[in-house]
């Protein structure tokens, strides 16, 4: 775009999805219309947030090349996906980009080994011949998250502990040396006094290795702890992305200052503020079919704008932010209701 | 007294396969207390031993678990019950949903999906209480989903028409039908957004502090128990090893796996580098010996490995099980 190397390249991508006549319409936008870019020279985690149904796993999906999308396109190093048709292709980016999921104990057969899978990657991307060859590749990749090959040999899934098993899942991650890790909600599923480690592992990823990490989440709190870019996500539309510190420190939209104010924080002083009784009655609505702002139907800012048209991607306070509210003309008018009436 | 006693309750899973007896000590010298009119949290790890408590407390227990001693008194003012001894019919009919109800996470466990909400309320009321006025049971059933603050046309619906979050608050409604003294929340808003989330532990909020029962709120969200809950027990490996006022557990614990899991929270506006302990929560068919916290503590010392703590009183609402604890206090 601007002459800088780009890792990753995701323009204006739109998924479409068909559903049965029984809701509205029959067309259901997972992913509206949503931009974002990764350099390639500088690793960084980029977290793209947001509540069930907003289209996290889809866009996760096109990523990996699994699903193409119904409008725009997604180029990674130079290559658009759409391009990538033979099978020595395919292999060449899945080598490139390597997938963490949500539950380990589904991503591993409970009836093999779990060593298997990372000799297998190892021989398939063609990082060893043959098991022997493949050994020392598959325990330095181990003893990157704090395993070795001696503690997994052997073992079946359910003979590790929720932690350690998706530590060997992140370990498999790793061996075709990857440039960019996609996780989808890695610790969704771990203890808490075993999720730190995990996520502190995408950390140490980043700065020792240079890998690039798109983190899925819904918990915003581990999303400010890790990501240096955050991307908030609305049925289907990235409604404010940025430094994390500015998106989730002080946020701008209206959706993510509710949502940031939702998340129970593990402190005292913030009881009362998170007990300021939210109403969820309006919010059963079905709002992928709604058009203009995704928000409008319980946003407290609502103008007559926002209910007609979508609201175009605003440059503010150092990220991107789709409402109207931050507009040219709307700014002066609207600047006092929004300092005045917090949400 | 109490609302209810818990005293030091041992339940073990015992299973016998090929003469081989194996025993899982989930809940193994629980003592607790709970008020009335108070929001108690229990906050552990997944195979700490939470649920298989509140099977205990709720009456629940059916093989392979079984309660191998102490006792669990419930005081309802005009009725006491003793759940270790109490006969299952008898506490169908006096006991379950008039006086302890249950709210748990998949809340489409609850409702039938082939019968409307509606429905769900009458084999409720029919089973604990009879309806002999269909109509007054309407009227009743309709206020009292409007005092909630849910449409009443949520009645009429069927549990896949209404949303995660609204399936729930149904599920707080079915459980407070007959104003209970007790309401059991394990894990109600796990599987839920958010905003969501918030939503419907407000809900419970406010019908507690209303109704002035007692809520015992089981997860394992530590971040919940502080917006929620008036005390907080912490649960490791079958057993409480810290009790407090909430305030005090967040800003003063004393049992080092309670600080760690606290100063391990991630939260908005705090990027300082955070630890995970080592190790893992140990199998509690095997347990560690001692305290069975001191493979992971990083403050262990020879006393932890061999004796397990007792609970020691430092404050008359602060319980804590930790030889270091009782070691500074002697």
């Amino acid at each position: 775009m601007n002459g800088e190397k780009k890792l990753l390249q995701v323009d204006r991508v739109t998924v479409s999805f068909h559903v049965g006549g029984f809701i509205a319409g029959g067309r259901l936008l997972a992913v509206n219309n949503v931009s974002f870019s990764l350099d390639a020279e500088r690793p960084e985690i980029f977290a793209v947030a947001g509540e069930s149904g907003s289209g996290k796993t889809t866009l996760a999906r096109v990523l990996l090349h699994d699903l193409e999308p119904t409008q725009g396109r997604v180029v990674f190093e130079g290559r658009n996906l759409s391009t990538i048709k033979r099978r020595r292709d395919a292999m060449e980016f899945m080598r490139k980009v390597q997938p963490v999921f949500q539950n380990p104990f589904e991503t591993f057969s409970p009836l093999r080994r779990v060593e298997d899978y990372l000799f297998e990657t190892a021989i398939q991307f063609g990082r060893a011949r043959n098991r022997r060859a493949a050994a020392p590749i598959v325990d330095e990749a181990l003893h990157q998250v704090g395993l070795s090959l001696e503690e997994v040999r052997q073992r079946y899934p359910h003979e590790l502990s929720g932690g350690q098993i998706q530590r060997v899942a992140v370990a498999r991650a790793l061996i075709p040396q990857p440039h960019l890790i996609l996780a989808d909600e890695p610790v969704s599923m771990v203890d808490a006094s075993l999720r730190m480690s995990i996520v502190n592992l995408f950390k140490k990823l980043r700065d020792e290795q240079k890998v690039s990490v798109v983190y899925i989440t819904h918990d915003l709190a581990t999303a400010y702890y890790i990501s240096d870019r955050i991307a908030i996500m609305l049925r289907g539309v990235m409604v404010e992305s940025g430094p994390v510190e500015k998106v989730l420190g002080n946020p701008l939209h209206p959706y993510t200052k509710l949502l940031q104010e939702s998340v129970p924080k593990p402190v005292m002083t913030e009881r009362e503020q998170w007990a300021r009784p939210i109403n969820l009655g309006a919010m059963e609505v079905k709002e992928y079919g709604r058009v203009g702002c995704k928000f409008a139907g319980r946003c407290p800012h609502v103008m007559e704008i926002c209910k007609h048209a979508e609201p175009p991607a605003l440059e503010v306070e150092g990220r991107t932010v789709k409402c109207y509210l931050y507009g040219e003309d709307a700014a002066q008018s609207n600047q006092s209701s929004l300092s005045s009436g917090k949400l | 007294m109490p609302l209810l006693q818990v005293e030091n309750l041992r339940a073990y899973y015992r299973t016998q396969v090929y003469g081989i007896s194996r025993s899982v000590r989930a809940v193994d010298d629980v003592s607790l207390e709970l008020f009335e009119n108070e929001i108690y949290g229990i906050a552990g790890e997944s195979s700490c031993g939470k649920t298989t408590l509140i099977k205990v407390i709720s009456g629940t227990v059916k093989p392979p678990l079984r309660i191998e001693s102490g006792h669990v008194l419930y005081d309802f003012g005009a009725l006491q019950v003793d759940m270790t001894k109490s006969d299952p019919e008898e506490l169908r009919q006096t006991v379950r949903w008039k006086e302890i109800s249950y709210v748990m996470q998949g809340s489409m466990s609850v409702l039938n999906p082939v019968r409307k909400i509606i429905r769900t309320f009458e084999d409720i009321v029919r089973t604990h209480q009879g309806i002999p006025n269909k109509k007054l049971f309407l009227e009743q059933t309709c206020d009292h989903v409007m005092r909630l603050g849910l449409p009443p046309d949520v009645l009429n619906l069927y549990p896949h028409q209404l949303s995660g979050g609204m399936r729930q608050r149904v599920a707080i409604a079915l459980a407070t039908i007959f104003q209970p003294s007790l309401i059991i929340a394990d894990e109600p808003t796990t599987a839920l957004d958010v905003v969501v989330q918030r939503g419907v532990l407000q809900m419970l909020r406010e019908i507690q502090a209303e109704s002035g029962n007692t809520v015992l709120l089981v997860t394992h969200d530590l971040a919940i128990h502080a917006n929620v809950a008036d005390r907080v027990g912490i649960m490791y490996a079958g057993r409480i090893v810290e009790e407090a006022p909430t305030p005090i557990i967040f800003t003063a614990p004393r049992h080092p796996y309670t600080q760690h899991l606290i100063r391990s929270l991630p939260m908005i506006g705090d990027k300082s580098a955070k630890e995970s302990l080592s190790g893992a929560p140990p199998n509690l068919a095997n347990p560690p010996s001692g305290c069975r916290f001191h493979p992971r503590c990083p403050l262990a010392f020879e006393r932890c490995r061999t004796e397990a703590p007792a609970m020691v009183r430092l404050l008359p609402q602060h319980r804590v099980a930790c030889h270091l604890v009782t070691e500074a206090a002697e």
